[in-house]
Protein backbone atom coordinates (compact mmCIF):
# COMPACT_ATOMS: atom_id res chain seq x y z
CA UNK A 1 0.00 0.00 0.00
CA UNK A 2 2.94 2.26 0.86
CA UNK A 3 4.23 2.18 -2.51
CA UNK A 4 0.63 2.94 -4.14
CA UNK A 5 0.37 5.95 -1.99
CA UNK A 6 3.84 7.22 -3.18
CA UNK A 7 2.37 6.24 -6.12
CA UNK A 8 -0.09 8.68 -6.04
CA UNK A 9 2.31 11.44 -4.65
CA UNK A 10 4.63 11.25 -7.39
CA UNK A 11 1.85 11.78 -9.10
CA UNK A 12 0.43 14.58 -7.36
CA UNK A 13 3.51 16.39 -7.40
CA UNK A 14 4.00 15.55 -10.93
CA UNK A 15 0.48 17.25 -11.59
CA UNK A 16 1.41 20.32 -9.56
CA UNK A 17 4.79 21.05 -11.25
CA UNK A 18 2.78 20.65 -14.76
CA UNK A 19 0.66 23.32 -13.49
CA UNK A 20 3.02 25.37 -13.43
CA UNK A 21 4.06 25.06 -16.94
CA UNK A 22 2.97 26.99 -19.86
CA UNK A 23 -0.07 25.26 -21.55
CA UNK A 24 1.42 23.13 -24.19
CA UNK A 25 4.15 21.50 -21.78
CA UNK A 26 1.52 21.63 -19.06
CA UNK A 27 -0.53 19.45 -21.38
CA UNK A 28 2.30 17.02 -21.93
CA UNK A 29 3.64 17.09 -18.43
CA UNK A 30 0.14 16.10 -17.01
CA UNK A 31 -0.03 13.71 -19.27
CA UNK A 32 3.45 11.85 -18.87
CA UNK A 33 2.28 12.18 -14.78
CA UNK A 34 -0.63 10.32 -15.54
CA UNK A 35 1.57 7.88 -17.02
CA UNK A 36 3.90 7.80 -14.63
CA UNK A 37 1.52 7.02 -12.16
CA UNK A 38 -0.16 4.28 -13.91
CA UNK A 39 2.95 2.52 -14.70
CA UNK A 40 3.75 2.44 -11.01
CA UNK A 41 0.42 0.91 -10.15
CA UNK A 42 1.22 -1.88 -11.58
CA UNK A 43 4.30 -2.77 -9.06
CA UNK A 44 2.21 -4.07 -5.77
CA UNK A 45 -1.21 -4.90 -6.52
CA UNK A 46 -3.57 -4.42 -3.55
CA UNK A 47 -5.43 -6.98 -5.51
CA UNK A 48 -3.39 -9.97 -3.75
CA UNK A 49 -5.34 -9.62 -0.79
CA UNK A 50 -8.72 -9.88 -2.54
CA UNK A 51 -6.89 -12.91 -3.90
CA UNK A 52 -6.12 -14.52 -0.58
CA UNK A 53 -9.09 -14.05 0.98
CA UNK A 54 -11.04 -15.11 -2.25
CA UNK A 55 -9.07 -18.12 -2.45
CA UNK A 56 -9.83 -18.79 1.74
CA UNK A 57 -13.87 -18.65 0.77
CA UNK A 58 -13.73 -21.24 -2.24
CA UNK A 59 -12.00 -23.41 -0.20
CA UNK A 60 -13.41 -23.08 3.23
CA UNK A 61 -16.83 -25.21 3.85
CA UNK A 62 -20.02 -23.18 4.86
CA UNK A 63 -23.22 -22.76 4.53
CA UNK A 64 -26.39 -25.43 5.43
CA UNK A 65 -24.48 -27.86 3.19
CA UNK A 66 -21.10 -27.25 4.99
CA UNK A 67 -19.31 -27.25 1.52
CA UNK A 68 -16.53 -25.28 0.05
CA UNK A 69 -17.24 -24.60 -3.64
CA UNK A 70 -13.95 -26.74 -4.79
CA UNK A 71 -16.45 -29.07 -6.73
CA UNK A 72 -18.25 -25.66 -8.68
CA UNK A 73 -17.90 -26.13 -12.61
CA UNK A 74 -17.16 -23.13 -14.00
CA UNK A 75 -17.11 -24.41 -17.32
CA UNK A 76 -13.87 -26.65 -17.42
CA UNK A 77 -15.12 -29.46 -15.44
CA UNK A 78 -15.99 -29.58 -11.68
CA UNK A 79 -13.33 -27.96 -9.64
CA UNK A 80 -11.34 -27.13 -12.54
CA UNK A 81 -10.42 -23.13 -11.76
CA UNK A 82 -6.99 -22.49 -14.04
CA UNK A 83 -8.12 -20.61 -17.03
CA UNK A 84 -11.83 -20.68 -16.24
CA UNK A 85 -12.21 -17.12 -16.28
CA UNK A 86 -10.22 -16.34 -19.62
CA UNK A 87 -13.57 -18.73 -21.48
CA UNK A 88 -16.63 -17.02 -19.85
CA UNK A 89 -19.18 -16.41 -20.12
CA UNK A 90 -20.29 -19.18 -21.69
CA UNK A 91 -23.70 -21.45 -21.63
CA UNK A 92 -24.33 -24.19 -18.77
CA UNK A 93 -26.44 -26.71 -19.19
CA UNK A 94 -27.25 -27.60 -15.79
CA UNK A 95 -29.08 -23.80 -15.32
CA UNK A 96 -29.70 -23.84 -19.48
CA UNK A 97 -28.38 -20.21 -19.23
CA UNK A 98 -25.76 -18.30 -20.46
CA UNK A 99 -23.57 -17.13 -16.96
CA UNK A 100 -20.35 -15.23 -16.33
CA UNK A 101 -18.53 -15.83 -13.55
CA UNK A 102 -20.67 -14.12 -10.71
CA UNK A 103 -23.86 -15.12 -11.50
CA UNK A 104 -22.27 -19.07 -12.17
CA UNK A 105 -20.81 -18.22 -8.64
CA UNK A 106 -24.25 -17.67 -7.46
CA UNK A 107 -25.48 -21.22 -8.93
CA UNK A 108 -22.56 -22.89 -7.17
CA UNK A 109 -23.30 -20.62 -3.88
CA UNK A 110 -26.72 -22.51 -4.24
CA UNK A 111 -26.35 -25.72 -5.07
CA UNK A 112 -23.21 -26.25 -3.12
CA UNK A 113 -23.56 -24.43 -0.34
CA UNK A 114 -27.40 -24.54 0.33
CA UNK A 115 -26.77 -20.81 0.85
CA UNK A 116 -29.59 -18.00 -0.13
CA UNK A 117 -28.35 -16.07 -2.85
CA UNK A 118 -30.84 -13.41 -2.57
CA UNK A 119 -28.98 -11.07 0.27
CA UNK A 120 -25.60 -11.78 -2.50
CA UNK A 121 -27.73 -10.33 -5.12
CA UNK A 122 -29.25 -7.22 -2.97
CA UNK A 123 -26.42 -6.21 -0.92
CA UNK A 124 -24.90 -3.10 -1.62
CA UNK A 125 -20.82 -3.75 -3.37
CA UNK A 126 -18.20 -3.22 -1.17
CA UNK A 127 -20.91 -4.56 1.94
CA UNK A 128 -21.41 -8.68 3.25
CA UNK A 129 -22.01 -10.63 1.73
CA UNK A 130 -21.28 -8.70 -1.51
CA UNK A 131 -17.93 -8.28 -0.92
CA UNK A 132 -17.21 -12.04 -1.24
CA UNK A 133 -18.35 -11.87 -4.40
CA UNK A 134 -15.17 -9.97 -5.04
CA UNK A 135 -12.57 -11.50 -3.39
CA UNK A 136 -13.76 -14.35 -5.17
CA UNK A 137 -14.19 -12.94 -8.40
CA UNK A 138 -10.61 -11.92 -7.50
CA UNK A 139 -8.85 -14.98 -6.86
CA UNK A 140 -10.71 -16.66 -9.46
CA UNK A 141 -9.59 -13.74 -12.10
CA UNK A 142 -6.00 -14.50 -10.86
CA UNK A 143 -6.28 -17.96 -11.96
CA UNK A 144 -6.69 -17.14 -15.43
CA UNK A 145 -3.97 -14.57 -15.81
CA UNK A 146 -1.80 -14.77 -18.68
CA UNK A 147 -4.24 -16.96 -20.00
CA UNK A 148 -5.90 -16.28 -23.76
CA UNK A 149 -9.48 -14.98 -24.11
CA UNK A 150 -11.25 -17.48 -25.43
CA UNK A 151 -15.13 -16.80 -26.13
CA UNK A 152 -16.69 -17.74 -29.02
CA UNK A 153 -20.54 -17.73 -28.60
CA UNK A 154 -21.33 -21.17 -30.59
CA UNK A 155 -24.51 -22.03 -28.65
CA UNK A 156 -27.83 -20.39 -29.50
CA UNK A 157 -28.08 -19.12 -26.32
CA UNK A 158 -24.63 -17.68 -26.94
CA UNK A 159 -25.06 -16.00 -30.10
CA UNK A 160 -28.50 -14.75 -28.80
CA UNK A 161 -26.52 -13.42 -25.95
CA UNK A 162 -24.38 -11.67 -28.09
CA UNK A 163 -26.82 -10.32 -29.57
CA UNK A 164 -28.61 -9.35 -27.08
CA UNK A 165 -25.56 -7.44 -26.22
CA UNK A 166 -24.71 -5.66 -28.76
CA UNK A 167 -28.34 -4.05 -29.13
CA UNK A 168 -27.97 -3.06 -24.94
CA UNK A 169 -24.50 -1.41 -25.94
CA UNK A 170 -26.30 1.33 -28.14
CA UNK A 171 -29.30 1.62 -26.47
CA UNK A 172 -30.19 5.03 -25.48
CA UNK A 173 -31.93 5.91 -22.65
CA UNK A 174 -32.73 8.60 -19.50
CA UNK A 175 -32.27 12.05 -19.28
CA UNK A 176 -28.74 12.39 -21.51
CA UNK A 177 -29.73 9.93 -24.19
CA UNK A 178 -26.52 8.06 -22.90
CA UNK A 179 -25.59 5.02 -24.33
CA UNK A 180 -22.56 2.53 -23.57
CA UNK A 181 -21.72 3.55 -27.49
CA UNK A 182 -22.04 7.25 -26.21
CA UNK A 183 -18.36 7.08 -24.50
CA UNK A 184 -17.32 3.80 -25.86
CA UNK A 185 -18.50 4.16 -29.51
CA UNK A 186 -15.67 5.79 -31.37
CA UNK A 187 -11.98 5.54 -31.06
CA UNK A 188 -9.25 7.73 -29.38
CA UNK A 189 -11.96 9.53 -27.21
CA UNK A 190 -11.33 10.93 -23.62
CA UNK A 191 -13.42 11.74 -20.87
CA UNK A 192 -11.46 14.84 -18.94
CA UNK A 193 -7.97 13.21 -18.86
CA UNK A 194 -9.74 9.48 -18.88
CA UNK A 195 -8.97 7.12 -22.14
CA UNK A 196 -12.37 5.23 -23.29
CA UNK A 197 -11.49 2.00 -24.64
CA UNK A 198 -13.63 1.46 -27.91
CA UNK A 199 -15.38 -1.77 -27.08
CA UNK A 200 -16.64 -2.41 -30.42
CA UNK A 201 -13.05 -3.10 -31.40
CA UNK A 202 -10.48 -6.02 -30.55
CA UNK A 203 -7.90 -4.13 -28.87
CA UNK A 204 -10.19 -1.53 -26.80
CA UNK A 205 -12.73 -4.56 -25.47
CA UNK A 206 -9.73 -6.39 -24.61
CA UNK A 207 -8.20 -3.30 -22.83
CA UNK A 208 -11.54 -3.25 -20.84
CA UNK A 209 -12.52 -7.00 -20.70
CA UNK A 210 -8.99 -8.05 -19.76
CA UNK A 211 -8.28 -5.76 -16.65
CA UNK A 212 -11.85 -6.18 -14.63
CA UNK A 213 -11.94 -7.67 -11.75
CA UNK A 214 -9.73 -4.35 -10.78
CA UNK A 215 -8.44 -2.84 -7.72
CA UNK A 216 -9.40 0.95 -7.36
CA UNK A 217 -6.59 2.77 -5.86
CA UNK A 218 -8.72 6.29 -5.41
CA UNK A 219 -11.61 3.93 -4.23
CA UNK A 220 -9.31 1.69 -2.08
CA UNK A 221 -11.59 -1.15 -3.11
CA UNK A 222 -11.74 -4.08 -5.19
CA UNK A 223 -14.26 -4.21 -8.55
CA UNK A 224 -15.57 -6.89 -9.84
CA UNK A 225 -17.22 -6.45 -13.79
CA UNK A 226 -20.55 -6.51 -12.01
CA UNK A 227 -19.35 -3.57 -10.01
CA UNK A 228 -17.38 -2.01 -13.15
CA UNK A 229 -20.45 -2.05 -15.10
CA UNK A 230 -23.05 -0.83 -12.25
CA UNK A 231 -21.22 1.77 -12.46
CA UNK A 232 -21.16 2.03 -15.81
CA UNK A 233 -25.26 2.60 -15.73
CA UNK A 234 -25.00 4.87 -12.65
CA UNK A 235 -23.40 7.61 -14.80
CA UNK A 236 -25.39 6.59 -18.02
CA UNK A 237 -27.96 7.95 -15.52
CA UNK A 238 -29.52 4.47 -15.93
CA UNK A 239 -31.85 2.68 -13.38
CA UNK A 240 -29.80 0.26 -11.57
CA UNK A 241 -29.24 -3.13 -12.79
CA UNK A 242 -30.19 -6.01 -11.01
CA UNK A 243 -26.87 -7.88 -9.45
CA UNK A 244 -26.03 -10.67 -12.43
CA UNK A 245 -29.18 -9.99 -14.19
CA UNK A 246 -29.07 -10.53 -17.86
CA UNK A 247 -28.42 -7.18 -19.42
CA UNK A 248 -24.97 -7.52 -17.41
CA UNK A 249 -24.78 -11.04 -18.94
CA UNK A 250 -24.91 -9.95 -22.53
CA UNK A 251 -23.05 -6.77 -22.53
CA UNK A 252 -20.24 -8.84 -20.54
CA UNK A 253 -20.56 -11.91 -23.70
CA UNK A 254 -20.30 -8.97 -26.41
CA UNK A 255 -17.61 -7.47 -24.78
CA UNK A 256 -15.52 -10.97 -23.80
CA UNK A 257 -16.29 -12.25 -27.47
CA UNK A 258 -15.12 -9.07 -28.86
CA UNK A 259 -11.76 -9.24 -26.69
CA UNK A 260 -11.36 -13.01 -27.66
CA UNK A 261 -7.75 -13.78 -28.27
CA UNK A 262 -6.30 -10.62 -25.79
CA UNK A 263 -4.50 -12.11 -23.11
CA UNK A 264 -5.89 -12.10 -19.43
CA UNK A 265 -4.28 -9.55 -17.12
CA UNK A 266 -6.55 -10.11 -13.95
CA UNK A 267 -7.09 -9.11 -11.17
CA UNK A 268 -5.69 -5.45 -12.64
CA UNK A 269 -5.17 -2.11 -11.01
CA UNK A 270 -6.78 1.38 -11.62
CA UNK A 271 -6.26 4.74 -10.83
CA UNK B 1 -42.04 15.77 -27.51
CA UNK B 2 -44.25 12.54 -27.15
CA UNK B 3 -42.54 9.76 -25.37
CA UNK B 4 -42.95 6.37 -26.90
CA UNK B 5 -42.83 2.80 -25.41
CA UNK B 6 -40.43 0.54 -27.05
CA UNK B 7 -42.66 -0.88 -29.46
CA UNK B 8 -42.23 -4.81 -27.72
CA UNK B 9 -42.93 -3.72 -24.37
CA UNK B 10 -46.65 -2.24 -25.66
CA UNK B 11 -47.00 -5.75 -28.05
CA UNK B 12 -46.33 -7.72 -24.23
CA UNK B 13 -48.64 -5.97 -23.01
CA UNK B 14 -51.08 -6.09 -25.35
CA UNK B 15 -50.39 -9.82 -25.93
CA UNK B 16 -51.14 -9.21 -29.58
CA UNK B 17 -49.24 -10.74 -32.23
CA UNK B 18 -45.17 -9.89 -33.15
CA UNK B 19 -45.39 -7.93 -36.46
CA UNK B 20 -43.65 -8.47 -38.96
CA UNK B 21 -40.10 -7.30 -38.40
CA UNK B 22 -37.14 -6.81 -40.60
CA UNK B 23 -33.98 -8.58 -39.53
CA UNK B 24 -32.73 -5.12 -39.08
CA UNK B 25 -29.41 -4.68 -37.05
CA UNK B 26 -29.38 -7.26 -34.30
CA UNK B 27 -29.16 -10.82 -34.79
CA UNK B 28 -31.00 -13.80 -34.11
CA UNK B 29 -32.24 -13.88 -30.65
CA UNK B 30 -32.36 -10.12 -29.81
CA UNK B 31 -35.61 -8.77 -31.71
CA UNK B 32 -37.59 -6.62 -29.91
CA UNK B 33 -39.65 -8.86 -27.69
CA UNK B 34 -36.62 -10.70 -26.14
CA UNK B 35 -34.91 -7.39 -25.37
CA UNK B 36 -37.79 -5.46 -23.86
CA UNK B 37 -38.07 -8.95 -21.85
CA UNK B 38 -34.31 -8.28 -20.53
CA UNK B 39 -34.68 -5.14 -19.96
CA UNK B 40 -37.78 -5.26 -17.68
CA UNK B 41 -35.98 -8.11 -15.90
CA UNK B 42 -32.76 -6.61 -15.33
CA UNK B 43 -32.83 -2.92 -14.20
CA UNK B 44 -34.83 -1.68 -10.85
CA UNK B 45 -35.52 1.32 -9.74
CA UNK B 46 -33.00 3.36 -7.21
CA UNK B 47 -33.20 6.92 -5.64
CA UNK B 48 -34.44 9.48 -8.20
CA UNK B 49 -33.34 6.51 -11.34
CA UNK B 50 -36.82 4.98 -12.21
CA UNK B 51 -37.54 2.48 -14.61
CA UNK B 52 -39.31 4.90 -17.00
CA UNK B 53 -36.13 5.97 -17.73
CA UNK B 54 -35.59 3.06 -20.00
CA UNK B 55 -38.87 4.23 -22.23
CA UNK B 56 -37.34 5.58 -25.16
CA UNK B 57 -38.53 8.67 -27.28
CA UNK B 58 -38.43 8.74 -30.65
CA UNK B 59 -35.03 10.18 -30.95
CA UNK B 60 -33.85 8.03 -28.64
CA UNK B 61 -35.15 4.52 -30.40
CA UNK B 62 -33.84 6.05 -34.11
CA UNK B 63 -30.41 6.86 -32.57
CA UNK B 64 -30.47 3.40 -30.73
CA UNK B 65 -29.90 1.75 -34.41
CA UNK B 66 -26.47 2.76 -35.59
CA UNK B 67 -27.00 1.15 -38.94
CA UNK B 68 -30.83 2.54 -39.61
CA UNK B 69 -30.02 5.68 -37.71
CA UNK B 70 -26.79 5.93 -40.11
CA UNK B 71 -26.22 6.56 -43.93
CA UNK B 72 -28.44 8.18 -47.00
CA UNK B 73 -31.41 5.90 -46.78
CA UNK B 74 -32.02 7.54 -43.24
CA UNK B 75 -30.86 11.53 -44.31
CA UNK B 76 -35.04 12.17 -44.23
CA UNK B 77 -35.33 10.73 -41.08
CA UNK B 78 -32.52 12.22 -39.67
CA UNK B 79 -33.89 15.72 -40.92
CA UNK B 80 -37.49 15.25 -39.23
CA UNK B 81 -36.16 13.83 -36.01
CA UNK B 82 -34.23 17.42 -36.28
CA UNK B 83 -37.57 19.51 -37.02
CA UNK B 84 -39.18 18.47 -33.76
CA UNK B 85 -36.29 18.61 -31.75
CA UNK B 86 -36.06 22.12 -32.52
CA UNK B 87 -39.86 22.50 -32.16
CA UNK B 88 -39.11 21.75 -28.37
CA UNK B 89 -36.56 24.48 -28.07
CA UNK B 90 -37.86 27.55 -25.70
CA UNK B 91 -36.32 30.64 -25.90
CA UNK B 92 -35.39 33.50 -23.82
CA UNK B 93 -38.92 33.83 -21.63
CA UNK B 94 -37.13 37.97 -21.05
CA UNK B 95 -35.38 38.39 -24.44
CA UNK B 96 -31.70 38.55 -22.99
CA UNK B 97 -29.45 35.66 -23.92
CA UNK B 98 -26.55 35.80 -21.72
CA UNK B 99 -25.65 35.77 -17.89
CA UNK B 100 -22.68 35.72 -15.96
CA UNK B 101 -19.89 33.35 -17.58
CA UNK B 102 -17.85 32.64 -14.09
CA UNK B 103 -21.30 31.35 -13.35
CA UNK B 104 -20.95 29.35 -16.82
CA UNK B 105 -17.27 28.08 -15.95
CA UNK B 106 -18.97 26.57 -13.16
CA UNK B 107 -21.83 24.77 -14.65
CA UNK B 108 -19.63 23.44 -17.47
CA UNK B 109 -17.33 22.11 -14.62
CA UNK B 110 -19.24 20.44 -12.83
CA UNK B 111 -20.56 17.15 -14.16
CA UNK B 112 -22.99 16.24 -11.09
CA UNK B 113 -26.58 15.89 -11.17
CA UNK B 114 -29.21 12.71 -12.39
CA UNK B 115 -27.38 9.73 -11.19
CA UNK B 116 -29.46 7.04 -8.54
CA UNK B 117 -26.92 8.54 -6.22
CA UNK B 118 -27.58 11.99 -6.58
CA UNK B 119 -30.70 14.48 -5.11
CA UNK B 120 -33.50 15.36 -6.99
CA UNK B 121 -33.30 18.84 -4.97
CA UNK B 122 -29.45 19.95 -6.02
CA UNK B 123 -28.94 21.67 -8.93
CA UNK B 124 -27.15 19.56 -12.12
CA UNK B 125 -23.83 20.20 -13.69
CA UNK B 126 -23.94 20.87 -17.51
CA UNK B 127 -21.31 18.23 -17.63
CA UNK B 128 -19.13 20.29 -20.36
CA UNK B 129 -15.50 19.53 -19.57
CA UNK B 130 -16.00 16.25 -19.74
CA UNK B 131 -16.20 15.85 -23.44
CA UNK B 132 -14.91 19.49 -24.85
CA UNK B 133 -12.49 21.69 -24.60
CA UNK B 134 -13.42 24.76 -23.63
CA UNK B 135 -10.59 27.88 -21.81
CA UNK B 136 -7.06 27.30 -22.16
CA UNK B 137 -7.01 27.24 -18.61
CA UNK B 138 -8.57 23.83 -17.74
CA UNK B 139 -6.15 21.05 -19.48
CA UNK B 140 -8.27 18.18 -18.18
CA UNK B 141 -11.08 17.99 -20.53
CA UNK B 142 -12.93 15.44 -22.62
CA UNK B 143 -12.48 15.23 -26.61
CA UNK B 144 -15.98 13.54 -27.42
CA UNK B 145 -17.03 16.90 -28.47
CA UNK B 146 -15.56 19.66 -30.74
CA UNK B 147 -13.37 22.38 -29.04
CA UNK B 148 -14.64 25.31 -28.20
CA UNK B 149 -11.89 27.24 -27.41
CA UNK B 150 -12.38 31.05 -29.26
CA UNK B 151 -15.69 29.96 -29.67
CA UNK B 152 -17.53 33.85 -29.17
CA UNK B 153 -14.05 34.99 -30.82
CA UNK B 154 -14.92 32.78 -34.17
CA UNK B 155 -18.67 33.07 -34.28
CA UNK B 156 -19.38 36.64 -32.77
CA UNK B 157 -22.68 37.95 -31.28
CA UNK B 158 -25.06 38.34 -34.29
CA UNK B 159 -28.84 37.14 -33.35
CA UNK B 160 -28.20 33.84 -35.47
CA UNK B 161 -24.84 32.91 -33.41
CA UNK B 162 -27.21 33.48 -30.38
CA UNK B 163 -30.03 31.47 -31.73
CA UNK B 164 -28.08 28.71 -33.02
CA UNK B 165 -26.24 28.57 -29.79
CA UNK B 166 -28.94 28.52 -27.46
CA UNK B 167 -30.51 25.78 -29.85
CA UNK B 168 -27.52 23.88 -29.71
CA UNK B 169 -27.45 23.91 -25.94
CA UNK B 170 -31.39 23.40 -25.13
CA UNK B 171 -31.53 20.63 -27.75
CA UNK B 172 -27.97 19.87 -29.21
CA UNK B 173 -30.43 16.91 -31.36
CA UNK B 174 -31.97 19.78 -32.57
CA UNK B 175 -29.06 20.29 -35.19
CA UNK B 176 -28.12 16.66 -35.32
CA UNK B 177 -30.46 14.02 -34.66
CA UNK B 178 -27.98 11.37 -33.16
CA UNK B 179 -25.28 14.00 -31.57
CA UNK B 180 -23.55 12.54 -28.44
CA UNK B 181 -24.66 16.08 -26.85
CA UNK B 182 -26.97 15.72 -24.05
CA UNK B 183 -30.62 17.58 -24.17
CA UNK B 184 -29.84 20.25 -21.71
CA UNK B 185 -32.65 22.33 -21.55
CA UNK B 186 -35.48 20.09 -22.75
CA UNK B 187 -34.72 17.13 -20.80
CA UNK B 188 -34.65 19.71 -17.62
CA UNK B 189 -30.92 18.88 -16.94
CA UNK B 190 -30.84 22.71 -16.73
CA UNK B 191 -32.67 25.36 -16.45
CA UNK B 192 -33.21 28.85 -18.05
CA UNK B 193 -30.90 30.71 -15.98
CA UNK B 194 -27.68 28.10 -16.11
CA UNK B 195 -28.30 28.26 -19.89
CA UNK B 196 -27.65 31.81 -20.25
CA UNK B 197 -24.65 31.61 -18.01
CA UNK B 198 -23.32 28.87 -20.39
CA UNK B 199 -24.27 31.53 -23.14
CA UNK B 200 -21.87 33.85 -21.47
CA UNK B 201 -19.12 31.30 -21.18
CA UNK B 202 -19.19 30.78 -24.89
CA UNK B 203 -19.79 34.21 -26.40
CA UNK B 204 -19.14 36.57 -24.08
CA UNK B 205 -16.15 38.54 -25.26
CA UNK B 206 -14.72 38.84 -21.54
CA UNK B 207 -15.10 34.76 -20.97
CA UNK B 208 -11.45 33.26 -20.94
CA UNK B 209 -12.94 31.06 -24.34
CA UNK B 210 -12.28 34.29 -26.35
CA UNK B 211 -9.14 35.52 -25.00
Amino acid sequence: MDRVSMGLAAFLAAAAAAATAAYAQQKDKAQEGIEAYREALQDGNPAELFEATGEELWKTPAGPKNASLEGCDLGLGAGVVKGAYAQLPRYFKDTDKVQDLESRLLTCISTLQGKDTKPYIDSAFGTPPKEEMNALAAFLSGQAKGTPIDVTPKHPKEQAMYELGKRMFYFQGGPYDFACATCHGQEGQRIRMQDLPYIPGNTGAAAGWSSWPAYRVSAGQMWSMQWRLNDCFRQQRFPEPVYASDATIALSMYMAATASGATMKTPGIKR
Amino acid sequence: MKRIVLTAAALLLLGGPALAQSAGTWGPGADDAAFAQMLKASFKDRGIAKLDRLSQDETQAFCSDPVASSGPAAAARREEIEKANLATVKWPSDGTWMGDWKEGEKIAQSGRGNTWSDKADQPNGGNCYNCHQISAEEISHGTIGPSLLGYGKTRGTSEDALKATWAKIWNAKSSNACSNMPRAGHMGILNEGQIKHLMALLLDPRSPVNK
